[in-house]
């Protein structure tokens, strides 16, 4: 588990680091939306829970809202802000 | 068998993860790299639910292995308010209120790690063979998310213009630097199990208080152009928070995921203050914008300063007989909207010979990159957005330069006067050009909430009203001619 906590900390720097300020906007949406992967987390937590712990249940449903919230808000909004950069045709190309 | 698949998926997820972050670094890729990470997510979720299981104990004291996860309409349900609410919120906003957006989704997900962390830590605390890294993972997971969640939360009112002034309280850092000892002391304690299991509940949630106010106390004083550099950071945070739960259920897809996350953000953060020319320190224990004492536009000495005011008809003659002309767009010109009239003004202009740039400072709106967001969205074309360090020398060969709803970036205090609180930040020198027309409201203060000496230059003439009607009467001139 330590590799992988190294390898992804230097492949998070390495994807990174060359890009260019006009995308910084868009990547901190997107990498923004990858942390709601802490849904699983919370899917976890709602579906290892007993039936009866009520406080677990509707903690954990209102975490699974949140992070839900977090992924899917956050991979439309960055959509829609590169779909404007698509939208004119690359005269570069 | 299940297991191995639900491996394979999470495997599956991280690549996805990875590519989509590479691909979202380039102009080209970047749509489909979203979409990627999308997909990565939707596997990581859904393997999730069918194959994840587990071990229990059954009343008999037998373990029961291999019990898929339960409660699953609540799941489901979760699920799907989440995702309605997340699309309406995403579709709905409008481009100029993206970074209060950004910070609001962020918040959510360190709130959605903090309550992981509520929930999971009674189970463990209560057990005495739980090991001190096992506590410390789901401490430091409910103390890094609570810190995001408030932190955001105060970002987002703050960008959404509730919380308009940047306060600052005396021995502001003592306390705040104080709190964040006291949260790590407490963290250390709580998982070395030095607090007897009777009380570890109410300490729990003392160390959660400690979180949220520092969360709070940390963002409240950072004001004016730190404002990205803050939200990168939480953004960040909720990242480490996501990889501490991972870590505790060792679940690889949370792992590489908050991980990527971690890194990838800190180092945006570090180059967003590299683009700023302002250290990171600079900005959480700085003053920005928080100098104390109140400054009144016109000059704080009490004497009014004199600017020369031009109006759209002029402008549209000035502007008709230039050569070329530098647009310099802000934050005002994209509250009122104006995006689309500019580009009109653009290819009127252009059709004449003249030759049209919009300079982008690196902070220029909100977040770096906002402002490009903005104009892309009204069709001005990618080539003529040019970046700061390529249009400076360019001001000086310029005729006219069209500064709309832009303060700060053009302040020369930035380059002149050390006791600027924007000292030393980077801006465009459009006092470098032959004319300096300046658009805006009135003569108050820019965000930072500092004065700006260049309205008071010979070169500078101000257009006052709002960017999008001053710029259709403009647009209306220049028909005329």
């Amino acid at each position: 588990m330590v590799y992988i906590v190294i390898l992804s900390i230097i492949l998070g720097i390495e994807v990174i680091e060359s890009v260019p300020a006009v995308l910084h906007t868009p990547l901190m949406s997107g990498a923004n939306a990858i942390h709601g992967v802490v849904v699983v987390g919370a899917i976890i937590v709602m579906g290892t829970a007993e039936p009866d712990d009520y406080l677990a249940l509707i903690l954990g449903f209102l975490a699974v809202i949140l992070g839900t919230v977090n992924v899917v808000g956050g991979f439309v909004v960055t959509d829609r802000m590169l779909d404007m950069f698509k939208k004119k045709p690359a005269k570069k190309d | 068998m299940g297991e191995y698949i639900l491996e394979i998926a999470y495997l599956i997820a991280s690549v996805l993860y990875i590519f989509g972050l590479k691909m979202m670094s380039g102009p080209k890729t970047a749509r489909n790299g979203n979409l990627w990470a999308a997909a990565g997510m939707f596997i990581a979720i859904v393997a999730t639910i069918t194959l994840y299981t587990y071990d229990i104990k059954n009343e008999a004291g037998d373990i029961e292995k291999g019990v898929h996860l339960g409660n699953k309409l609540w799941i489901g349900g979760g699920i799907a308010i989440g995702t309605i609410l997340g699309y309406m919120m995403a579709k709905k906003v409008q481009m100029t209120d993206m970074p209060q957006m950004v910070s609001l989704f962020n918040g959510m997900g360190g709130a959605c790690a903090a309550i992981i962390g509520i929930i999971e830590f009674p189970h463990y605390a209560h057990d005495s063979s739980s090991s001190f890294l096992i506590l410390l993972t789901i401490y430091a997971g409910l103390v890094i998310g609570s810190t995001s969640f408030a932190g955001s939360m105060v970002a987002f009112l703050k960008l959404n213009g509730n919380l308009k002034k940047d306060i600052r309280f005396p021995l502001y850092n003592v306390v705040n630097t104080g709190l964040i000892i006291a949260a790590i002391g407490l963290t250390i304690c709580l998982a070395g199990g030095h607090i007897g299991t009777e009380n570890v509940d109410m300490w729990v949630y003392i160390l959660l208080g400690l979180s949220l106010s520092y969360g709070i106390l940390f963002v409240l004083p950072i004001g004016g152009a730190d404002m990205p550099v803050v939200i990168s950071l939480l953004n960040s945070f909720t990242g480490m928070a996501a990889a501490f739960a991972g870590f505790l259920y060792g679940n690889m897809a949370m792992l590489t995921g908050g991980i990527l996350v971690g890194s990838a953000g800190t180092i945006l953060t570090v180059v967003m203050c590299k683009g700023m020319n302002r250290s990171l320190t600079a900005v959480i224990f700085g003053a920005f914008g928080t100098g104390g004492k109140d400054v009144v536009a016109g000059g704080g000495d009490g004497t009014q300063k004199s600017y020369k005011q031009t109006n759209p008809s002029d402008l549209a003659v000035l502007l008709n007989y230039s050569s070329k002309v530098i647009i310099v767009p802000g934050y005002g010109l994209a509250v009122a909207q104006a995006q689309h009239v500019v580009n009109e003004m653009e290819n009127i202009l252009t059709s004449r010979g003249v030759e049209v740039k919009y300079a982008i400072h690196p902070v220029a709106g909100r977040m770096p990159g906002h402002m490009n967001v903005l104009l892309a969205e009204s069709n001005v074309e990618y080539d003529k957005l040019v970046e700061m360090e390529d249009i400076n020398a360019e001001f000086a060969t310029c005729d006219v330069v069209l500064v709309l709803g832009a303060n700060d970036v053009v302040n020369p205090a930035a380059k002149e006067d050390p006791a600027s609180p924007i000292y030393g930040m980077p801006i465009l020198n459009v006092e470098d050009a032959k004319h300096t027309v300046v658009n805006k409201r009135s003569m108050n203060v820019g965000y930072a909430g500092i004065d700006n000496d260049l309205f008071y230059r010979d070169k500078t003439s101000m257009l006052f009203g709002d960017a999008k009607k001053v710029l259709t009467e403009l647009v209306g001139e220049l028909k005329a001619l």
